[in-house]
């Protein structure tokens, strides 16, 4: 008559692929919606996925229903005061019902906006539809070396410091074993023989005496074997053995002029994630330093780096001479992996460009794993990129590229993984 | 809430009805059951196991063949709130074909779920053969006693036993043509593309109300003939549209008065009318159309028996697990917690109350029904002159007969009495646009009586809640132009979603379409076209 059957274990998600249809159909608002996330969240926090709005009227499913005016009776329950032929004033913009029933009311009422949450990889994915990320794990950019001291077993010479007392003493006892056993063994013999002819009825006074006499050299001769000996000494022995290093400083460079508006701003700010992204894969902790410049160079917080408005004129240097300043003072190149980004709309004071240039080779780049410098600007390149083109030629660590619009950054990025895989190979 | 009020007055008809129910049970293997039974209730904790689930089931069952309920095979799936939600996603399909829509409403649910604006439904019952129903993993064992009375039996032997259902819909073929369904849009979506078979679903969805035959009795839908049928009627169907238009009249034989007029005669039913004649629609697609034609046929008959089959459901849980307190199998504790739940889904707010939202269907059909069993036990005289044909009647026969052969406008014009108007306190508001005061047309008094039970039948009358849109003419002859007339019910306008459904139909038609509707000289005057139309405007 009826069956049972327990559904609770079977698959999961089984709207899984309807959730997708849904977000491919609003994929343009949901970018939309991702591409103003972006623009509140951190270039560090990429943990987290993120809550979508979508304006519901982009959601609706039209369907023929009625409309207003025209004549409307309803029944309703609950009378408590009306008598037929009673008449209510209209209450004011009293809108039509709609239709009774069906799809109109499914949506709800009183909610302006559909908002709903992906998870971090959707967001991810989204966030770098165009960019379509390259294999990451095949691709490892090389690390800086850190060697770490650790144990490997023993050895027979070292510093009194390093002496393991239990190993010594267990050389010790059995050297000690080893010499003396014969010895015991011949007093074990020779005390039987006394102990027989002790027994004995007859005397053999003179017998007894060699005895003693033979057994007293030989303890005297197992205790002149050495407690301990140099022999017996054992050390710790203590090997290097080579890591990699886990700690990476990424610092980003930014041109704050007046030039740089705030759509070139928020396709660097993708730029870095990018970069932050990669480098999160590779190493567990990644310190962030904002450097932006217009004239001067300062050191700032995120926030101030992406958001704050300045004017004037463009000195590229002045931020690479403070980037290397605070790799003197902060981070040191045998211990931390160098990464340098820096974005820029191209201009900068020409006379400066050399010095760049100087800045770059002789104290930046041999110091940093990688210095990737993008040009955002629809313009025709200048000095600065001139000079950097001669940078790129001559060192492998350096990449620069054109970025138009969001979807160039990508290319960049091939760029730098190429790059790698020909190193490592 | 006035909860309380309707709790009152269940429990007194409980106490009434303990009476009454003892003298009308006299069947004597039923006596020597209950006997067996009285001094051992079944197990009340609040945790079920499947073998507490199926004792409870068999009682159930056995008290449901003694009132003559006639169901489908139960088949009863025990699910997690995550998978009811799956199943509220896909509008109550077990199967479903892939679509972003379901994908929506699976959020929007999850969405209202976890931030805790709704509960979910107790079960979800399916009109199929055997009947699946769904029951929550998080329900007490009482919960899951009351759904299993009410969807196992309740709905399940409404799906079998009315009338619509019976002449509209094939339950036994249903899952199959679902995932016939399910199969073959997956394939289009293989050959032709996503975009392209979602485009042509949103269409259909948009006109998916106006894809039902009203009164033709539809074929029955059956897997092994959808599959051996559906290749050689892909060509047939191309090769009619194709004939269709090679027959068009030469110019200038039809230059005579004589119009050829296509169709011959208003169609209602848009998606069959596509199906069979859009001139440049794919085979694959035509055979979508007839997909979601097909599904929403199915799901036709639900919509206009709403407040039965809830009431019927509601009617037997009730008296079903009544009658088993009453046998002593289940406890008192049992019993309270069933109430306590009964009457939260039984419970009518009033017109007034912030929780109101219209006439809860369960609240209506579950006292419609009880009411009907109070006039056949315990007439009064006003129910003798209401009522004369049933007052006094068996009521079981009348319950059935109830349930069996009307839908919900038949059933409240036949059975709303003037008691339960009372009980209600139902009164009728007339609405008309041109004045800028609503009246009161009638209410729970004796002049008021047939007039609020008239307004409440219409109110569920789908042809008036329905847009009355139907296809005049396919311009054969000319520019294939599809001509739609509005019919407006009491001068309600079209919506203003009337645009946005049009260009899906074009998507479909691939012509020009308009709607017109007839203004108050009786002239008619397109209110919709898609492409827009903007001759007028040059002329």
């Amino acid at each position: 008559m009826a069956n049972f059957i327990d559904r609770r274990l079977n698959s999961k998600n089984k709207s899984t692929v309807n959730r997708q249809r849904f977000l491919r159909r609003y994929k343009n608002q949901i970018k939309k919606s991702v591409s103003e996330a972006i623009n509140k969240r951190g270039v560090t926090d990429i943990e987290s996925g993120e809550d979508i709005v979508i304006p519901r009227k982009d959601l609706s499913e039209p369907v023929f229903h009625q409309g207003g005016g025209g004549i409307k009776d309803r029944v309703h329950p609950g009378n408590d005061q009306f008598a037929p032929g009673d008449r209510i004033p209209r209450p004011p913009q009293q809108q039509g019902q709609g239709s009774g029933q069906g799809e109109a009311s499914n949506s709800g009422e009183g909610e302006d906006d559909f908002t709903f949450s992906i998870s971090k990889d959707e967001y991810l994915n989204l966030l770098f539809e165009d960019l379509e990320l390259p294999n990451l794990e095949k691709n490892q950019l090389d690390k800086l070396i850190e060697f770490k001291t650790v144990r490997s077993g023993y050895c027979a010479e070292g510093v009194p410091a390093n002496i393991d007392i239990v190993k010594s003493l267990q050389g010790s006892i059995a050297r000690r074993i080893a010499m003396t056993s014969t010895k015991r063994k011949e007093i074990k013999e020779l005390e039987q023989q006394l102990l027989a002819l002790q027994n004995d009825k007859h005397d053999h006074i003179q017998k007894e005496r060699e005895l003693i006499e033979a057994i007293t050299l030989l303890k005297e001769k197992i205790a002149k074997v050495p407690f301990i000996d140099t022999f017996d000494l054992r050390f710790r022995n203590y090997a290097k053995q080579a890591v990699p290093t886990s700690k990476a400083v990424m610092f980003c460079l930014m041109d704050v002029s007046g030039s740089m508006d705030q759509a070139t701003k928020e396709m660097a700010k993708r730029f870095y994630i990018l970069l932050y992204l990669f480098l999160s894969r590779t190493y567990k902790n990644i310190d962030v330093v904002y450097i932006r410049h217009h004239t001067q160079a300062k050191e700032v917080n995120e926030h101030e780096f992406f958001y704050s408005q300045e004017t004037g004129g463009t000195i590229a240097s002045s931020a690479l001479e403070l980037m290397n300043q605070i790799i003197n003072e902060r981070y040191s190149e045998s211990q931390w992996n160098i990464y340098g980004a820096q974005a820029s709309d191209g201009d900068n004071w020409a006379d400066d460009s050399p010095r760049c240039k100087t800045l770059l080779e002789q104290n930046i780049l041999p110091r940093t794993r990688y210095f990737s410098y993008i040009e955002i600007t629809q313009r025709a390149h200048q000095t600065l990129w001139q000079h950097y083109q001669q940078v790129a030629d001559a060192n492998p660590n350096f990449a620069m590229q054109h970025i138009k619009s969001v979807a160039d950054i990508y290319p960049v990025f091939r760029e730098l993984f190429k790059k790698n895989t020909q190193n490592a190979a | 809430m006035g909860e309380d009020e309707i709790m009152a007055t269940s429990i007194k008809e409980k106490n009434k009805k303990n009476s009454t129910l003892k003298e009308s049970i006299k069947d004597s293997q039923h006596l020597a059951k209950q006997e067996a039974n009285e001094t051992s209730p079944l197990d009340d904790s609040s945790d079920w196991t499947f073998e507490l689930l199926d004792l409870y089931q068999q009682e159930i069952a056995r008290v449901a063949k003694h009132y003559r309920l006639d169901t489908y095979t139960n088949q009863i799936e025990v699910i997690t709130a995550e998978q009811m939600m799956d199943a509220y996603a896909s509008v109550g399909m077990p199967i479903g074909y892939s679509h972003w829509t379901f994908g929506k409403k699976f959020i929007q649910t999850e969405q209202n779920y976890k931030r805790g604006q709704m509960g979910l439904a107790y079960e979800i019952v399916i009109n199929s053969s055997p009947c699946i129903s769904y029951l929550m993993e998080e329900n007490t064992m009482t919960m899951q006693a009351l759904v299993m009375a009410h969807a196992c039996y309740g709905h399940n032997s409404f799906f079998k036993g009315n009338y619509l259902f019976k002449s509209w819909t094939d339950a036994s073929s249903i899952i199959d043509y679902l995932l016939f369904a399910k199969n073959y849009i997956a394939d289009c979506e293989l050959k032709h593309g996503i975009s392209e078979v979602e485009a042509t679903l949103d269409a259909c969805h948009a006109l998916m109300s106006h894809g039902v035959d009203r009164y033709k009795r539809p074929q029955k839908i059956s897997l092994d003939e959808e599959l051996k049928r559906q290749k050689e009627r892909e060509e047939y169907l191309q090769s009619q549209v194709n004939s269709l238009w090679r027959t068009v009249p030469k110019a200038e034989k039809s230059n005579t008065k004589q119009h050829y007029k296509f169709p011959a005669e208003p169609q209602e039913n848009i998606l069959y009318f596509v199906e069979k004649n859009a001139p440049l629609l794919k085979p694959w697609q035509r055979e979508i159309v007839r997909i979601v034609r097909k599904i929403s046929q199915y799901f036709y008959p639900q919509k206009q028996t709403q407040v039965m089959n809830e009431g019927w459901a509601c009617f037997w849980h009730y008296t079903i697990l009544n009658h088993l307190y009453d046998e002593g199998l289940v406890t008192d504790k049992f019993m309270i917690e069933f109430l306590h739940s009964h009457t939260n889904v039984v419970a009518q707010p009033e017109y007034n109350s912030p929780y109101y939202s219209g006439i809860n269907p369960y609240a209506l059909g579950f006292n419609m029904f009880m009411d009907i069993r109070r006039i056949c036990e315990e007439p009064t005289d006003e129910d003798k002159q209401y009522f004369p044909e049933i007052a006094g009647s068996d009521w079981l026969d009348t319950v059935h007969f109830a349930m069996e052969n009307f839908k919900d406008e038949s059933f409240i014009s036949q059975y709303l009495s003037p008691k339960l108007i009372r009980d209600f306190k139902l009164f009728h508001i007339h609405d008309d646009s041109s004045n800028n005061f609503v009246e009161i047309g009638a209410i729970h008094n004796e002049q008021g009586y047939k007039k609020v039970r008239e307004n409440l039948a219409n109110q569920y009358n789908l042809s008036n809640l329905e847009v009355n849109i139907q296809i005049i003419d396919a311009n054969i002859e000319g520019d294939r132009a599809l001509t739609l007339r509005y019919t407006p019910h009491n001068n309600v306008a079209l919506g203003d979603s009337k645009d946005e459904v049009l260009k899906h139909l074009h998507y479909l038609w691939q012509f020009d379409v308009k709607i017109i509707q007839e203004d108050k000289e009786g002239i008619d005057q397109v209110i919709a076209s898609c492409p827009v139309q903007e001759k007028k405007e040059k002329e």
